[in-house]
This record gives structure tokens, C-alpha cells and sequence, in this order.
């Protein structure tokens, strides 16, 4: 903003000298009759034709340049092209029966908008996951692999799933067990998802949900994960340049799942441990306020509950007021549950649509996404769920479902796993309670070490303090911390600023891609890097 | 007026002019300011509909306590962003709208004989026996891994790499090759996985142009490239249009013509968007127009997209030249062209959904990649086409079998439709005809077009594709989709067609 209004001082300041020169002639007129009208109107005019004539001035180079990289230059300078073509100038004499022997032009450039993705520097998230799936950790072949702690995967209880698709897929796919319902699975099915399947999806989610919510199949949208889940609710509810709310510390992907395509913003609102990084409303409006002072609109609030990376649960009064403030700033909620069936404490998992009246008004400001990669462990399945009472979103959320829909098969498949309730009741039981004692191992473990963990009550991870080991109180020190976890110690976990939190010092460590044997190793690894941090102190 | 008197002396006095100068231009800056922030404001609260959205309501109402919540009822309503707003609407293209009304009353021989025969949608359903029975047979071993029975979980519950596994694109390389009659070999590197074919182009799309930067796209075209194409990426579709005279081929004058008008215009063009075989006419294109096409690209700098998703499904006796094809015998230059290929029509799997990008640009790789996590390949699905599509005798049985009975059927259909005197476009591949009824509408225009596609839908209980719908710049042309019907329907169909010209005819006879 401030620069906006610098480079239009001095626009200005060039259009009052030009105005000068061409005013005096007026002279007579201004110091005649009506001069004071005269006198500012006709430099209101002048100057309102020269910022039309810089303005039209500005689209021309531009256009000329873009022509220029498009017919003439070789090389466009334009950060977008990219150096894509080894050899632009060699290939020159290439002819096909001469047949445009003008010859080629430069490499041709991408968009935009994803040379930014592709170029991007990395935040530590990917980098992590990448190293530690370049080199994985394995207890027999590779020892001294990289132990994955930054994936929220779970692993816990894949050995139940593991046995029902043994003993049922097959079945699963035919129709009676004997028939195979090829008109099922080959050809094109409803893009949002088979009616059946949304059925038995609902029925999960409420009984995920402790039954205290019923969910509408009809109301259901289906997608290929609870990435492009989210991705659509953005398209739907905002406008490129809109912008959502986030508290922080949130889940990395939302940089990519939000702003990538849609060109939304985010703004942050920090949540510290002082409130052991509950969301406070001062600073939600707070946020929202100076969002709106940048001339950002604001279209709403992004949630996640369990949150990622904390790992608290929003209690029943924060969701109360929460509705209250979306309900006066007249703004969406988009509250992610994916984690809902994945909590581990005592603390009672609240959905937003347990608050929503039947004939409220509001349930249309209220959008939920959820999947079946956390609390079915299934994330390679990819199947993610919008939930809304909005039907102008889900009639959106519908059609765009055709660029991200669930492969057949595989709905087939969870259709019969989901109307299966024996088995996955059993499931929720036992993932809950090897969840539970994984992470009270976990924390001991870290506790030991003298470092403390938020008290968390889902997920597959806890959020630990390692601030007392980081050399220097800042970004930096915990991104040197983060990178001897990872290249020394060999862990990857993920930093919180990679999660946009306001304190540096703290890290995500996941603990459900790990087997009970293994915490001792990742503990002593992370040993060795606190002490040489200590001693370096 | 009165504002500016008080500067009367300013004005006078030295540096008058340059004060009586500036002064206003502030004035006026602020004054644009002003009304440009207040502008802003206004379409937020004067939504489409005028119930919608008044956040001074939301305001006043706003008493909050919790307790009585929800007895206060509604205030303003939360709206949809503007782009979603005509993405919400119902579909008014003929072509969804026969597409929903034969889904919801289908037609069945035994079952529902009046219902409405689906020849719009484009769908092999010519050899189901032959998929049936491989899955019957090798369902288990292909999902669960044969090995010992041993059920590798790890290979399909968790995540898997989102742009496919690099077991599936080289099974998929090779059936590509293979389809293409073994004159390519794709590099499985230079592979991208989708969710379907049409997240492919929507991702090409995003990497390949900006908002309000356009594609060229020869006419008629696929009626789902304009939702493929412009509902998320805000890219637009520049027509270049084809005639009956030149058998709807693509000519270069006219993607010139398009070509330089557009650039008038100040919309700055990113690429060729091709389909090849075409869709919705199912014919070829030379390797000569290839070479042609790929020269233009080059003079202008574009990109070219070529979709070559019914590949393997040609009827005719002409070869299908695929872009990458051309590309080899030139050997650089590769960098603009990216191939969109999918299993939905060549093995008729749509359901499972798998879209391939093929492209020798690294940075488009790159950004596709990172773009497939919003549209992966579930991994189930990827384990069992894995095995299928590794299965080479049952894909070159597969292969062979389709192509005789989608033959078979192009000639029943063809020769039933020119008993009525309904003459098709010559025509190669694809799973349709396109049939020209320009003689059988009551006006020769758009509306003629589809009073007679109305007929066919409410009287003759068939859906087809109006040449409309496909943007095709002379009406009475119609798609005709033959394999989602057996040969015993083709009789019916042409039953059918009659009945709907007959009533229209009376009806003109009449009026």
C-alpha cells in the first residue's frame, strides 16, 4: 500500500510539472471570472489524462513484450520461460523440406502461475519427506536410514485392515459373491460418488463421531483425498485474491492446498503456548481487521480440529463463539475433521456440525472436510469427503468433483468395508488405544531428554518444545536444529515454521509410522544432536 | 466550491500556479480513491440475487449471546464466490442435459423398453466379457500381489507417489506403444498420472497458460473441453472452425486467421488444444497436417496439446500418426508438445479413472507432478492395471476383439443411418459417427438444430450430441455414440430416429 501511494506521489509530481507548462497560457482564465472553478477543473483534467495515458502506456510495453517473447525474442526475459531447450541457438538450421525455414524461436515458456511451483525453494516439510523417503529407515537393510517422523500416516493398525482385504476384496468387488458387476466399476459412475458408497461413508463419519452427529449422504461430495477436498471448498468459496483466516501453527500443505490454483490468501493467526496454541477470538479479529485494512477480503476461516500440528481439540465454546464470529463477519467456516477418529485423550471430540440446528439459517456458512486417510489408515486409497448444508456449494463441489474423482474399484471395495460395522468398530477400538499408548511411549521418551510436548488429545503426533536446545531464538536456529536432526540424527520431523508458527523452537514428530521397538532408536538418535546442542551452548 | 475558496490566497500568492495545480490533482486523487474504494464495496453487497449478503444486516442483528443463539433465525445469508456461482448452475448445454435425462431413465431391452437410449455419452461397452473374465480371474492375485498370498499392504494403504507408480507408467508406456501400433516408445519418466483424462487437461491448462491467455481449438470439439479447459483455470477456447466441405479437417489458414484476429483482440494465445482421433467427427489427422501444425506452433511460439485418447480406437483402414510420432522423426523442438492419453476409451475403463500427461517438457513435468496431488490415481486401481495392462496376451486378444466388433457396429449404425437418408461424415476412429440431419431440421440455424435434438430426446427416446453443443459452425450435425448399445438396439434406433423425424415433419407440414 505504501508503495502504491509512493509511485503515485510521484506520479503525480511528474504531472504537475508537465501540467505547469501547459497551464500558464490558462493564466487569463484562471484569474478571470469562475478561475476557481477553471482553475481546478482543468488540471483535474489534465491530470486525470495523464494517469490515463501512463496507464495505456504501461499495457503497451507490456503487450510488447509479451509479443516480443512470443514471435520474436529468442529468449524472453521473462521469469516464467524457463532455460528448458539446451541448445536454442544451434537447432536454427533444422528444416523440414524448408518448409518454415524463418526457422524456431526460443524455448517455449510455462504459466505464470506454476513457474512459481516449479522454481519454488522447498519449504523443510518436502525436503524432509523427500530425504527420508530417498533413505529410509530400516531395521535389518538399511540402519542407518533416515527414520520418518514428518508423514502423519498410521501405520498402527494396517495390520487389521491387512486382513479384512485378505479374507474380503474379492468378495468386495462382486456382486452376491459369485457375480462380477463389471457395469460398476468400468464404466462412468456418478463423478461426486456412488450413492451407496456415500451412504456407508456417513455411516462412518457418525460413528467415527461417537454418534452425536448424523450425516446426509445427500449432502455428501466424494473426492480423491481430502487435499483436492479442500482445494475445491476454496475455488467455491472464494475468489482469487480473497482471502481465509488460518490460525497457526497449521498443516503445511495448506500453502499448496489453498493458495496454489485458487490464488486465495492466507492470513495467519498466531495461537501461542502461552494458550497451549488454542485459538483466541481477540486475535482472530484482530487478524481479520488488519486483513480488511490491506483491503483483503476475508471469506472465511479454516479449522482443523483435531488440529495438525498441535494436536489439541477445540472445545464446544470455542466452536460456539467461532460460529458467532463467522455468523457477524458474515464469512464461511471450512472446519477439517479428517483427524476425528484418531484422538487419543480423555478430552471429547466435538464436530461443527453438532452445533448446527436443522432450521438454522447458519448451517450454510459451515463446511466440512473429511477422508479416509487418517482414520481408516488408508491414504493411498485417496478418498476425501466435503460435507456441507450449503447447496449452491455442492452443486459447485459436484461438477468439479469430475477433475478428482474416486476410482471405482476402490469404492466398491470400501463400500463393503464400511457397511462392515463389526469390523471397523473394531478398528476405531484398537487404533484408539495402540494410538493412545504409542504416544504416552513417545512422550515419556521425549520427557526424559527434558523435552516437553504439548498436551495434545488426537493425531498421530505430538508438538514438542525444543526451544532449550536451539542455538539462536529465531527461525534460524531451528531450521540448523531441524537440519542436524535430519542429517545427523537422522529423523525427520517437521519444524514449525514450516507449520507458520510464531515461535520457533518447536517441531511435529509423528509416531504412528514407527513400531514401539523403534522409539528407543529414535530416541537415542535425537540424544546425540541434544547434547551436542547443549554443549555447544 | 466553498472547500477551495480558503486556498484562494494560496493560489494568488507565489507559487500559485504550481500549488492551484497540485492542490486540485490531490484532490482529485483522492476523490478517485475514494469512489474506487467505495466501488469495491458495492457488488459485495448487491449480490445476483437480492436477499443475499448485507453484512449492515449482520451487524444490527448482532446481539450475541450464546444462549439464544439460534432463536434469533437468519440474518444475512453467506454467499458462494463469484466463480463458483456460475460453476453452481444447472447445466443448460444439450449435451448434459440428454446426458442426465437418459442416466435417470435408462433405456433396457427387458427392463424399461421406453426408456431413452444413450447414444450421447462415449463409452465402450462392445467387450465387458472380455475385462469381466479378466478380473474375475485375476482380481485377487493383481490387488492383494500373488506372492505367497502374502498381502503387500504397504503397496496400496499408504501413500503412494501421487503422480503414479513407476510400476503402472511402464506398464502403461508399454500399452501406449502398443496401441499406436508399436511406431512410438514412451519414456515412463516423462509420465504423469491423473485422476482421468480430463484432470490431465485441466492440468495442462494451469501449466501451460494464465488467466485470460487462450488455446486455439479447431471445431466441433469434445463439449467437455470447455468445462476441461476454462471452469477452474480461467483460460478461454478460441474456435477455429471446420467445414462439412473439407470433412471437418483442420486447416492452417484458418488456425492463422484465428491466430491473428485473437492477437487484435489483445488475448495473447498459449496453444493448440487438438483432439486426434477428433472427437466428435472420429477423423484423422495426417502426418503431413502434424508436421503442418507443429511448424505453426513453432513460428508462433505456442504449445500444442494434442489428446489422443481414442488412439487405439480406430474402425478405419487409415493410420493413426500420433504427435510424438512426428516428434521422433524430427528429434528436437519436443519441448511444446505434451500428449493427453487415458484408459477411459481404449480399454473402456472409465470408471477406474486414469488420465496420463505425456510431455518432453521438464518443467511442465515438474508442475504437473506437484499438481497430481489433487488428482491421484487410487492405488488399488493402480495394482490391478498393473497386472492388466502387463497381461500382454489378453491386451493384444483385447485389442485386436475391439476393434472388429466396434467396426462391426460402425458399419450396421452407418448403414442403418443412410437407409434413412442420414449421410455420416467419413470417418476413421473414435466410438461415433457424426451424422448430418441438416435436412431433416424445420429451420437451417441453431435453433432448427435443436428443436430436431428435442424431438429425438422426448419423442424418439434417444440422446445424441447436437453439433452445438460441440461448437460446429454449420447446424444439423448430430454425434452418435454406437457402442453403448448391442447390435439388436441399432434396429431400434432407427426406429426411433423416424418416429422423431416424422413428427417433426408433420409438425412443420402443419405449422
Amino acid at each position: 500500500m505504501t508503495q502504491a501511494l509512493y509511485s503515485r506521489t510521484e506520479k503525480e509530481k511528474g504531472g504537475g510539472g508537465a501540467a505547469m507548462r501547459v497551464i500558464v497560457p490558462l493564466q487569463g482564465v484562471v484569474q478571470g471570472r469562475g478561475g476557481l472553478v477553471l482553475g481546478s477543473i482543468i488540471p483535474c483534467a489534465l491530470f486525470y489524462v495523464l494517469q490515463f495515458y501512463l496507464k495505456r502506456h504501461r499495457k503497451d510495453t507490456d503487450d510488447q513484450s509479451n509479443s516480443g517473447s512470443s514471435s520474436q525474442n529468442p529468449t524472453p526475459r521473462s521469469s516464467s520461460c524457463g532455460n528448458l531447450s539446451e541448445l536454442p541457438g544451434l537447432t536454427r538450421n533444422w528444416s523440414r523440406g524448408l518448409s518454415s525455414p524463418r526457422s524456431l524461436r526460443g524455448p517455449v515458456s510455462v504459466s505464470g502461475r506454476v513457474s512459481g511451483i516449479v522454481k519454488g525453494a522447498d519449504s523443510p516439510y518436502y525436503v524432509g519427506l523427500r530425504r527420508a523417503k530417498e533413505d529410509p529407515y530400516d531395521e535389518l537393510s538399511n540402519p542407518n536410514g533416515v527414520i520418518q517422523l514428518g508423514l502423519a500416516e498410521n501405520k498402527l493398525s494396517l495390520d487389521l485392515v491387512e486382513h479384512w482385504l485378505a479374507d474380503n476384496a474379492e468378495q468386495a468387488m462382486l456382486r452376491n459373491g459369485k457375480e462380477l458387476s463389471i457395469s460398476r466399476i468400468a464404466t462412468y459412475q456418478p463423478f461426486d460418488g456412488l450413492m451407496e458408497f456415500k451412504v456407508a461413508v456417513a455411516g462412518f463419519m457418525s460413528q467415527v463421531m461417537e454418534k452425536a452427529v448424523s450425516f446426509n449422504p445427500s449432502q455428501v461430495v466424494l473426492t480423491a483425498g481430502a487435499t483436492p477436498a479442500i482445494e475445491i471448498l476454496s475455488f467455491c468459496l472464494a475468489d482469487a485474491g480473497n482471502a481465509f483466516l488460518v490460525p497457526t501453527p497449521y498443516y503445511p500443505g495448506y500453502d499448496r492446498d489453498i493458495k496454489w490454483r485458487t490464488g486465495v490468501e492466507i492470513i495467519h493467526v498466531p495461537c501461542r503456548s502461552a494458550d497451549n496454541f488454542n485459538l483466541s477470538l481477540a486475535a482472530l479479529d484482530r487478524a481479520f481487521d488488519q486483513a480488511k485494512k490491506r483491503g483483503l477480503k476475508v471469506r472465511g476461516i479454516v479449522l482443523s480440529n483435531p488440529s495438525n500440528p498441535v494436536g489439541n481439540l477445540i472445545s464446544r465454546e470455542t466452536l460456539y463463539s467461532l460460529l458467532d464470529f463467522a455468523r457477524e463477519k458474515n464469512i464461511h467456516i471450512v472446519s477439517n475433521e479428517l483427524l476425528a477418529g484418531s484422538t487419543h485423550g480423555n478430552e471429547e471430540f466435538v464436530s461443527m456440525t453438532e452445533l448446527l440446528d436443522p432450521d438454522d439459517f447458519d448451517r450454510k456458512r459451515v463446511h466440512i472436510v473429511y477422508g479416509l486417510s487418517k482414520d481408516l489408515s488408508l491414504p493411498g486409497f485417496r478418498v476425501g469427503v466435503i460435507y456441507s448444508h450449503n447447496e449452491e456449494v455442492l452443486a459447485a463441489a459436484k461438477k468439479l468433483a469430475r477433475f478428482s474423482s474416486v476410482s471405482a474399484p476402490t469404492q466398491c471395495l470400501l463400500t463393503s468395508m464400511l457397511t462392515d460395522a463389526k469390523f471397523f468398530q473394531t478398528l476405531i477400538t484398537i487404533n484408539r488405544e495402540r494410538l493412545q499408548s504409542m504416544y504416552a511411549q513417545f512422550v515419556a521418551g521425549l520427557k526424559k531428554m527434558g523435552i516437553k510436548c504439548i498436551k495434545s488429545s488426537g493425531g498421530f503426533y505430538c508438538w514438542a518444545d525444543m526451544s532449550g536446545l536451539i542455538r539462536s531464538y529465531s527461525e534460524k536456529g531451528e531450521l540448523e536444529l531441524w537440519d542436524k536432526l535430519l542429517n545427523i540424527a537422522k529423523v525427520n520431523v517437521t519444524p514449525g515454521s514450516a507449520c507458520h508458527c510464531i515461535e520457533p523452537g518447536w517441531f511435529r514428530f509423528c509416531f504412528t509410522t514407527l513400531t514401539e521397538k523403534d522409539i528407543p532408536i529414535v530416541m537415542d538418535r535425537i540424544q546425540k544432536v541434544s547434547e551436542t546442542c547443549k554443549l555447544n551452548r | 466550491m466553498r472547500l477551495i475558496v480558503p486556498l484562494q490566497s494560496v493560489v494568488q500568492g507565489r507559487g500559485g500556479l504550481i500549488f492551484g495545480s497540485l492542490i486540485p490533482c490531490a484532490l482529485f486523487y483522492f476523490l478517485q480513491l475514494y469512489l474506487k474504494r467505495h466501488r469495491s464495496h458495492n457488488p459485495q453487497s448487491s449480490p445476483p440475487s437480492p436477499t443475499l449478503s448485507s453484512p449492515k444486516l449482520a451487524e444490527l442483528t448482532r446481539t450475541s449471546s450464546r444462549s439464544n443463539l439460534f432463536s434469533r433465525g437468519s440474518n444475512g445469508q453467506v454467499r458462494i464466490s463469484t466463480r463458483a456461482i456460475s460453476i453452481a448452475k444447472p447445466n443448460d448445454s444439450p449435451y448434459y442435459i440428454g446426458l442426465e435425462k437418459a442416466s435417470e431413465d435408462p433405456f433396457d431391452r427387458f427392463g424399461n423398453p421406453d426408456g431413452v437410449i444413450q447414444l450421447g455419452l462415449s463409452e465402450n461397452r462392445l467387450c465387458f466379457d472380455l475385462i469381466e473374465k479378466w478380473i474375475l480371474e485375476n482380481l485377487k492375485d493383481s490387488m492383494m500381489g500373488s506372492d505367497d498370498g502374502d498381502l503387500n499392504i504397504n503397496g496400496i494403504a499408504t501413500y503412494q507417489p501421487f503422480d503414479g507408480t513407476l510400476e503402472l507408467k511402464l506398464a502403461m508406456a508399454g500399452f501406449m506403444s502398443h496401441i499406436m501400433g508399436g511406431a512410438v516408445s514412451f519414456e515412463p519418466s516423462q509420465m504423469v498420472l491423473t485422476a482421468g483424462a480430463t484432470p490431465a487437461i485441466e492440468t495442462l491448462c494451469f501449466c501451460l497458460a494464465d488467466q485470460g491467455n487462450a488455446f486455439l481449438v479447431p471445431t466441433p470439439y469434445y463439449p467437455g473441453f470447455d468445462r476441461d479447459v476454462k471452469f477452474r483455470t480461467g483460460v478461454e477456447l478460441i474456435p477455429v472452425h471446420c467445414r462439412s466441405t473439407d470433412n471437418f479437417t483442420l486447416s492452417i489458414t484458418a488456425l492463422d486467421q484465428a491466430f491473428n484476429q485473437t492477437r487484435k483482440h489483445g488475448t495473447k494465445i498459449r496453444g493448440i488444444l487438438l483432439s486426434n482421433p477428433a472427437n466428435p467427427v472420429g477423423n484423422l489427422l495426417s502426418r503431413e497436417m502434424l508436421h503442418a501444425i507443429l511448424d505453426f506452433a513453432r513460428e508462433k511460439n505456442i504449445h500444442i496439446i494434442s489428446d489422443e485418447i481414442f488412439a487405439g480406437s480406430i474402425y478405419g483402414d487409415e493410420e493413426f500418426v500420433s504427435m510424438a510420432e512426428v516428434l521422433d522423426s524430427e528429434g528436437f523442438d519436443k519441448d511444446r508438445v505434451h500428449i493427453v492419453y487415458g484408459l477411459s476409451k481404449d480399454l473402456s475403463l472409465p470408471g477406474f479413472r486414469v488420465g496420463v500427461i505425456y510431455s518432453f517438457n521438464e518443467n511442465v513435468l515438474a508442475a504437473a507432478r506437484k499438481l497430481t496431488r489433487f488428482s491421484s490415481v487410487s492405488a488399488p486401481t493402480q495394482r490391478i492395471l498393473v497386472s492388466m495392462l502387463s497381461d500382454t496376451r489378453f491386451i493384444e486378444e483385447y485389442i485386436k476383439t475391439t476393434k472388429r466388433r466396434v467396426r462391426n457396429m460402425y458399419d450396421l449404425f452407418v448403414a442403418g443411418l443412410k437407409k434413412l437418408n442420414i449421410r455420416c461424415a467419413d470417418s476413421s476412429a473414435g466410438l461415433y459417427c457424426w451424422a448430418d440431419m441438416s435436412k431433416l431440421i424445420s429451420s437451417y440455424s441453431e435453433k432448427g438444430e435443436l428443436e430436431l435434438w428435442d424431438k429425438l430426446l422426448n419423442v424418439g427416446k434417444i440422446n445424441v450430441t447436437p453439433g452445438s453443443a460441440c461448437h460446429c459452425i454449420e447446424p444439423g450435425w448430430f454425434r452418435c455414440c454406437f457402442t453403448t448399445i448391442v447390435e439388436e438396439d441399432i434396429p431400434v434406433v432407427m426406429e426411433r430416429i423416424q418416429k422423431a423425424v416424422k413428427s417433426t415433419t408433420n409438425l412443420s407440414n402443419s405449422s
